[in-house]
């Protein structure tokens, strides 16, 4: 009787999860490889670029090239994971007046439409929120496919004010410039072919 | 001979002596008080205006060293040999510093990853890859440069005022603008 049990558990257990895997498969098909891709950005001091980048994020990628208008994208970028050049900007960085990590963990990216450009090219307009504002960004995305990966890259400028970033004495945008270029390349397992 | 060898310096390399002397008091100064300032847009400011005078420094100490190589400078004013030689050894150690501290603040810079943007609109190539652990190792070296650019810069100073007004040689109105 026990070996039955424990054989039915595992049997209705398969099931649940075939079934549950068959729902959640089609609308969230793809993975993120987090080792192959980034998250960049570069913002200028006193004409200065500066470089840093985000080492931790996650992505949640339903998407199809071919049925763009069906895609759903969700990134969540994990803002104290945040590097740049000097250890004493890093610590900075996760003050209050700018990314203020304790408060606001994490910044999202999350689709509403996407528009097919051609040539492996696409639009994906969406709402991006940091520091708890909300900004629509449509965020140019070019996709490259080598085997069972593909990699989505773009580059796209953000106002830092728009999101509270660099408040306080560092609003002087002759200081710290107001427009951030983001920079990404995102790996991903699972995508359709072009 | 002695019609070749001009009592005083030229008036460029005067005016020169004085420019660049101010910049590098001022530029000290300035980097003195700003490395202890907490992180800040002030701080900021006073980095990158201490970056531009010194790639501005040297600039023109390439200017001042093919100048005092293409023209004669005065000749020695009697003294002891010894005192001759340091004060000729002085004046190379100087040359050689107004060229190390610009270049090893700007190699720092590089590495750190701020390179440099001479008046916020010239981007300056870097000729080092940025490398924290490179830019930890170089940091402490254009303090000492500097600290021992101030020091032969003050025994110059001394020199010069002793010889002026103990030895009572004039020497002072050889770098001087002329009556």
């Amino acid at each position: 009787m026990k070996a039955f049990t424990k054989t039915s558990k595992t049997y209705y257990a398969t099931v649940a999860f075939a079934l549950l895997a068959s729902f959640a498969l089609p609308a969230c098909a793809q993975k993120l490889l987090p080792a192959q891709s980034e998250i960049s950005f570069t913002s200028k001091q006193m004409g200065v670029p500066v470089d840093g980048k985000f080492k931790k994020f996650d992505a949640q990628v339903a998407f199809d090239p071919k049925r763009p208008d069906a895609a759903k994208i969700a990134l969540t970028i994990d803002l104290a994971s945040a590097s740049l050049g000097a250890a004493e900007t890093e610590a900075e960085l996760a003050k209050p007046d700018w990314f203020s990590t304790k408060q606001f963990p994490q910044a999202t990216f999350e689709s509403t439409s996407v528009k097919a450009l051609g040539g492996g090219k696409f639009d994906v307009a969406g709402k991006l929120n940091i520091k708890g504002s909300s900004r629509d960004v449509i965020v140019p995305v070019a996709l490259a496919q080598a085997g069972a990966s593909t990699t989505a890259s773009g580059a796209f400028t953000i106002k830092r004010l728009d999101f509270r970033i660099g408040d306080g004495e560092w609003k002087d945008t002759s200081m710290v410039a107001n427009d951030v270029q983001v920079k990404f390349k995102l790996s991903l397992t699972g995508v359709p072919a072009l | 001979m002695t019609d070749s060898t001009p009592s005083r310096y030229t008036d460029t390399a005067i005016v020169l002596h004085w420019l660049l002397g101010l910049g590098l008091v001022a530029s000290f100064s300035l980097g003195l008080y700003m490395a202890d300032l907490p992180l800040s847009p002030q701080r900021l400011k006073l980095y990158n205006w201490h970056k531009w005078a010194g790639v501005t420094i040297l600039a023109f100490s390439f200017v001042r060293l093919a100048w005092r190589l293409t023209h004669k400078p005065p000749a020695d004013v009697p003294m002891p040999p010894a005192q001759r030689s340091a004060a000729h050894a002085a004046h190379n150690v100087l040359y050689a510093l107004f060229f190390a501290v610009p270049l090893v603040g700007w190699a720092y810079s590089s590495a750190a990853g701020f390179p440099i943007v001479a008046f916020g609109v010239l981007p300056l190539p870097d000729f080092v890859p940025v490398d924290k652990a490179l830019a930890q190792a170089i940091k402490p070296w254009h303090e000492r440069l500097a600290w021992l650019m101030a020091v032969v810069v003050l025994a110059h100073i001394a020199a010069a005022l002793k010889h002026h007004f103990i030895d009572r040689d004039n020497i002072l109105s050889r770098m001087w603008l002329p009556k």
